[in-house]
């Protein structure tokens, strides 16, 4: 019987909601005095003590060589978890126990110097992951032959292509020599022949070396071939945690519930066509997905219904986009594009709009749905869906996002 | 065929802020050591001139010294050659000021490294400290060739036993430095507005330690103030024993050492603090 690798007991974290503070001294100064002197000004910060619980109460075991896939929505708490698994931060109740050393990666190339050569890199990049010197020394040669990148070890690596900074990346820290290895996200990075590498070095690292792995990611092929048990969270709390195939099942279960957009009476016009749903779609793997990334091929499906429809009538959909405060980015519509719609029949079609490599950055994001024709509203609704734009690369293979404040879109620019 | 292994750890809701885990630290002594290789070969590898730099800024503020404050001001540097007074005062001064603003910036400058991996924290802030000493070592030469160049023109100056407690006032100066560095660190985490009074504090900072003039040529009434500066302490000890020049007092050094103790934990007290939840809140 293996030993236990890791046990938690009753994780929970909690984050306060709202700002803590303002930030500026004297701003604090002045909501103090303003509650000394019981006036009330607009910046005094109310909700001071309103607690948000990230994750609730979250206990489960894994033995020595078992690996975890993490699943859940966004915002299911699968980071906070990682988080707290790696050390970056602390739980709020709760114990952890394990025995191994652990070694976390929720980044690759964290602490890449862009200065320093590939060489100097693989030191400094692996004691940060936690290995020793003389570890990195006796896997150096292998760490080089894995990422390829041989010829340039001894050049800066702000001169690399992105390609092989993450190659390299990738390879330090896929030599760590800990016993329980946690992994996000990061394989969405890279060519695809250098994902399926990591893959298998994954695969290798935890059915063939006996050690433990924990995963996230949304790619369900991958849970199914890493993990050999999954735990599935929504809204902070464990849904479930077991058996891998049963996992996935209910977690796609769950995320097909969608918005009951035809529930909606928050309506303009007079209705005789109304959108009753929106599905995205990922274009390359033609699945319904609420993981949208910068970047990607996108398929909207509008859902329509109508029962009094003159076919001929000049039909338009249309979608706003708005950010977080409101302000419009864009809109799609086919009288901008200048496409004659044909609906079906009457009762419910849907409408497909296309959308190549989405510009948008980073972020959340509304649409607001506005359907008319001949100068007639049937249906105008504000804040239809939402929309949840995931980073990712918009050029290159790795994750290089607009600053913030620099924007929400990306022009699809190159310099010549 | 599973490892064995004795490795076993704990993550607790909460842990306490007054200690220094040493033995977590130690284990990560070649990463400490790595940081400082990397801050100083990336700071050579970004500038043009490279090292010289490290010449030129000491040397230019000297000869600026020189002009303001002892031919225009003609304020009295204890009949000491003028650039061989500024010099050791220019170059603790620097390294001193060069602690407190890189350990102030630590958590913003660090942020990302912060939120994905976790090594103790308190590893980032000592290796800037060293690094910067590296900095400080080759400025030393610097002062010593100029004190080489004023011994074969004949100045006579009395180089004597004080000297021992050099590496001492290299160690106070570091955790001052650094324990104040990370005091402000960890405020301005939560008050990013003080970031912008740090710059001026430290200039001001200077004009109340004894760089650009000696203890003893400062007013009768304000001494008292000035000498209360754990720097003034250390220049003026560094002084002494280099040019037998200056105020040398075991008193004023126990209570520096005092001082910059209190300074220091509370400093280290702070970042550990802030250090835990920093993450939850940028």
């Amino acid at each position: 019987m293996p030993n236990t690798a890791i046990k938690l007991e009753n994780i929970s974290k909690s984050y306060l909601k709202g700002q803590i503070s303002s930030g500026t001294l004297s701003r604090d100064i002045e909501s103090q005095l303003a509650k000394w002197f019981n006036k009330k000004t607009e910046k005094t910060i109310e909700n001071k003590n309103e607690k948000i619980w990230s994750l609730d109460d979250i206990s489960f075991e894994l033995k020595q060589g078992e690996a975890l896939g993490i699943i859940g929505k966004n915002g299911a708490g699968k980071s906070t978890l990682l988080k707290i698994l790696s050390r970056v931060t602390t739980p709020t109740k709760g114990t952890i126990k394990g025995n191994g050393r652990i070694a976390s990666l929720l980044e690759v190339g964290t602490g890449f110097h862009p200065e320093l050569t590939g060489r100097e890199n693989i030191f400094l990049n692996g004691a940060i992951l936690g290995m020793k010197k003389h570890e990195i020394k006796k896997n150096f040669d292998e760490i080089v032959d894995f990422s390829g990148v041989e010829s340039y070890i001894d050049t800066p690596v702000k001169r690399y292509s992105s390609g092989m900074y993450v190659r390299l990346a990738f390879a330090v820290a896929a030599h760590l020599e800990s016993e329980i290895l946690i992994v996000d996200e990061v394989l969405a990075v890279g060519d695809a022949d250098f994902q399926k590498k990591c893959l298998g070095k994954m695969g290798s690292i935890s059915k063939g070396e006996g050690r433990t792995v924990l995963f996230v990611s949304h790619n369900m092929q991958s849970i199914q071939n890493l993990c050999t048990k999954a735990l599935l969270l929504n809204n902070g709390t464990m849904q479930g945690f077991g058996d891998v195939p049963k996992m996935i099942g209910e977690y796609l279960q769950n995320n097909e519930v969608l918005i009951p957009l035809n529930e909606r009476i928050d309506r303009k016009g007079d209705g005789k066509v109304k959108v009753v749903g929106i599905n995205f779609i990922d274009e390359k793997y033609k699945n319904i997905t609420n993981n949208i990334y910068v970047g990607m091929d996108l398929i909207i499906e509008v859902e329509l219904s109508s029962n009094q429809f003159n076919l001929s009538s000049n039909l338009e959909i249309s979608l706003g986009i708005s950010d977080q405060l409101g302000t419009r980015i864009t809109l799609i519509s086919n009288k901008v594009s200048d496409q004659n719609l044909i609906p079906l029949a009457n009762g419910n079609w849907i409408q497909k709009i296309s959308i190549k490599k989405i510009p948008l950055a980073m972020g959340k994001y509304s649409i607001t749905t506005f359907v008319a024709s001949n100068g007639n509203i049937h249906d105008w609704l504000i804040d239809a869906a939402p929309i949840t734009i995931e980073s990712d690369s918009y050029f290159g293979e790795l994750v290089h996002t607009l600053p913030s404040g620099q924007g929400n879109f990306y022009l699809d620019f190159k310099y010549l | 065929m599973s490892r064995i292994t004795q490795h076993e750890w704990v993550i607790k809701s909460k842990s306490s802020n007054y200690t220094l885990d040493l033995k977590s630290t130690l284990a990560y002594k070649d990463l400490f050591f790595l940081f400082i290789k990397r801050d100083f070969v990336a700071f050579y590898k970004q500038t043009i001139l490279g090292p010289l730099w490290f010449f030129i800024q000491p040397l230019l503020t000297m000869f600026v010294f020189t002009f303001v404050f002892g031919k225009i001001g003609n304020i009295s540097t204890n009949n000491l050659p003028k650039p061989l007074f500024y010099l050791p005062g220019i170059i603790c001064w620097n390294y001193f000021a060069e602690c407190i603003l890189k350990n102030s910036t630590v958590f913003r400058d660090n942020a990302n490294l912060f939120s994905k991996v976790y090594f103790p924290r308190i590893i980032l802030p000592m290796s800037i400290v060293f690094s910067s000493m590296v900095r400080f070592f080759i400025q030393m030469l610097l002062f010593v060739v100029v004190l080489v160049i004023y011994y074969i023109n004949g100045f006579k100056f009395h180089i004597n036993i004080a000297i021992l407690s050099l590496p001492f006032l290299l160690i106070l100066m570091a955790a001052l430095g650094q324990g104040i560095g990370l005091i402000i660190s960890s405020l301005t985490t939560k008050y990013r507005d003080l970031a912008l009074l740090v710059n001026f504090g430290v200039q001001l900072l200077m004009f109340s330690t004894t760089v650009a003039y000696p203890l003893a040529a400062a007013p009768k009434n304000l001494q008292f103030w000035i000498a209360l500066n754990p720097m003034t302490t250390i220049l003026e000890t560094f002084r002494y024993s280099f040019l037998g020049q200056g105020q040398f007092s075991l008193t004023a050094l126990l209570i520096t050492t005092i001082a910059t103790l209190i300074i220091f934990f509370t400093g280290i007290f702070l970042f550990n603090k802030v250090e835990k939840d920093f993450i939850d809140t940028i």
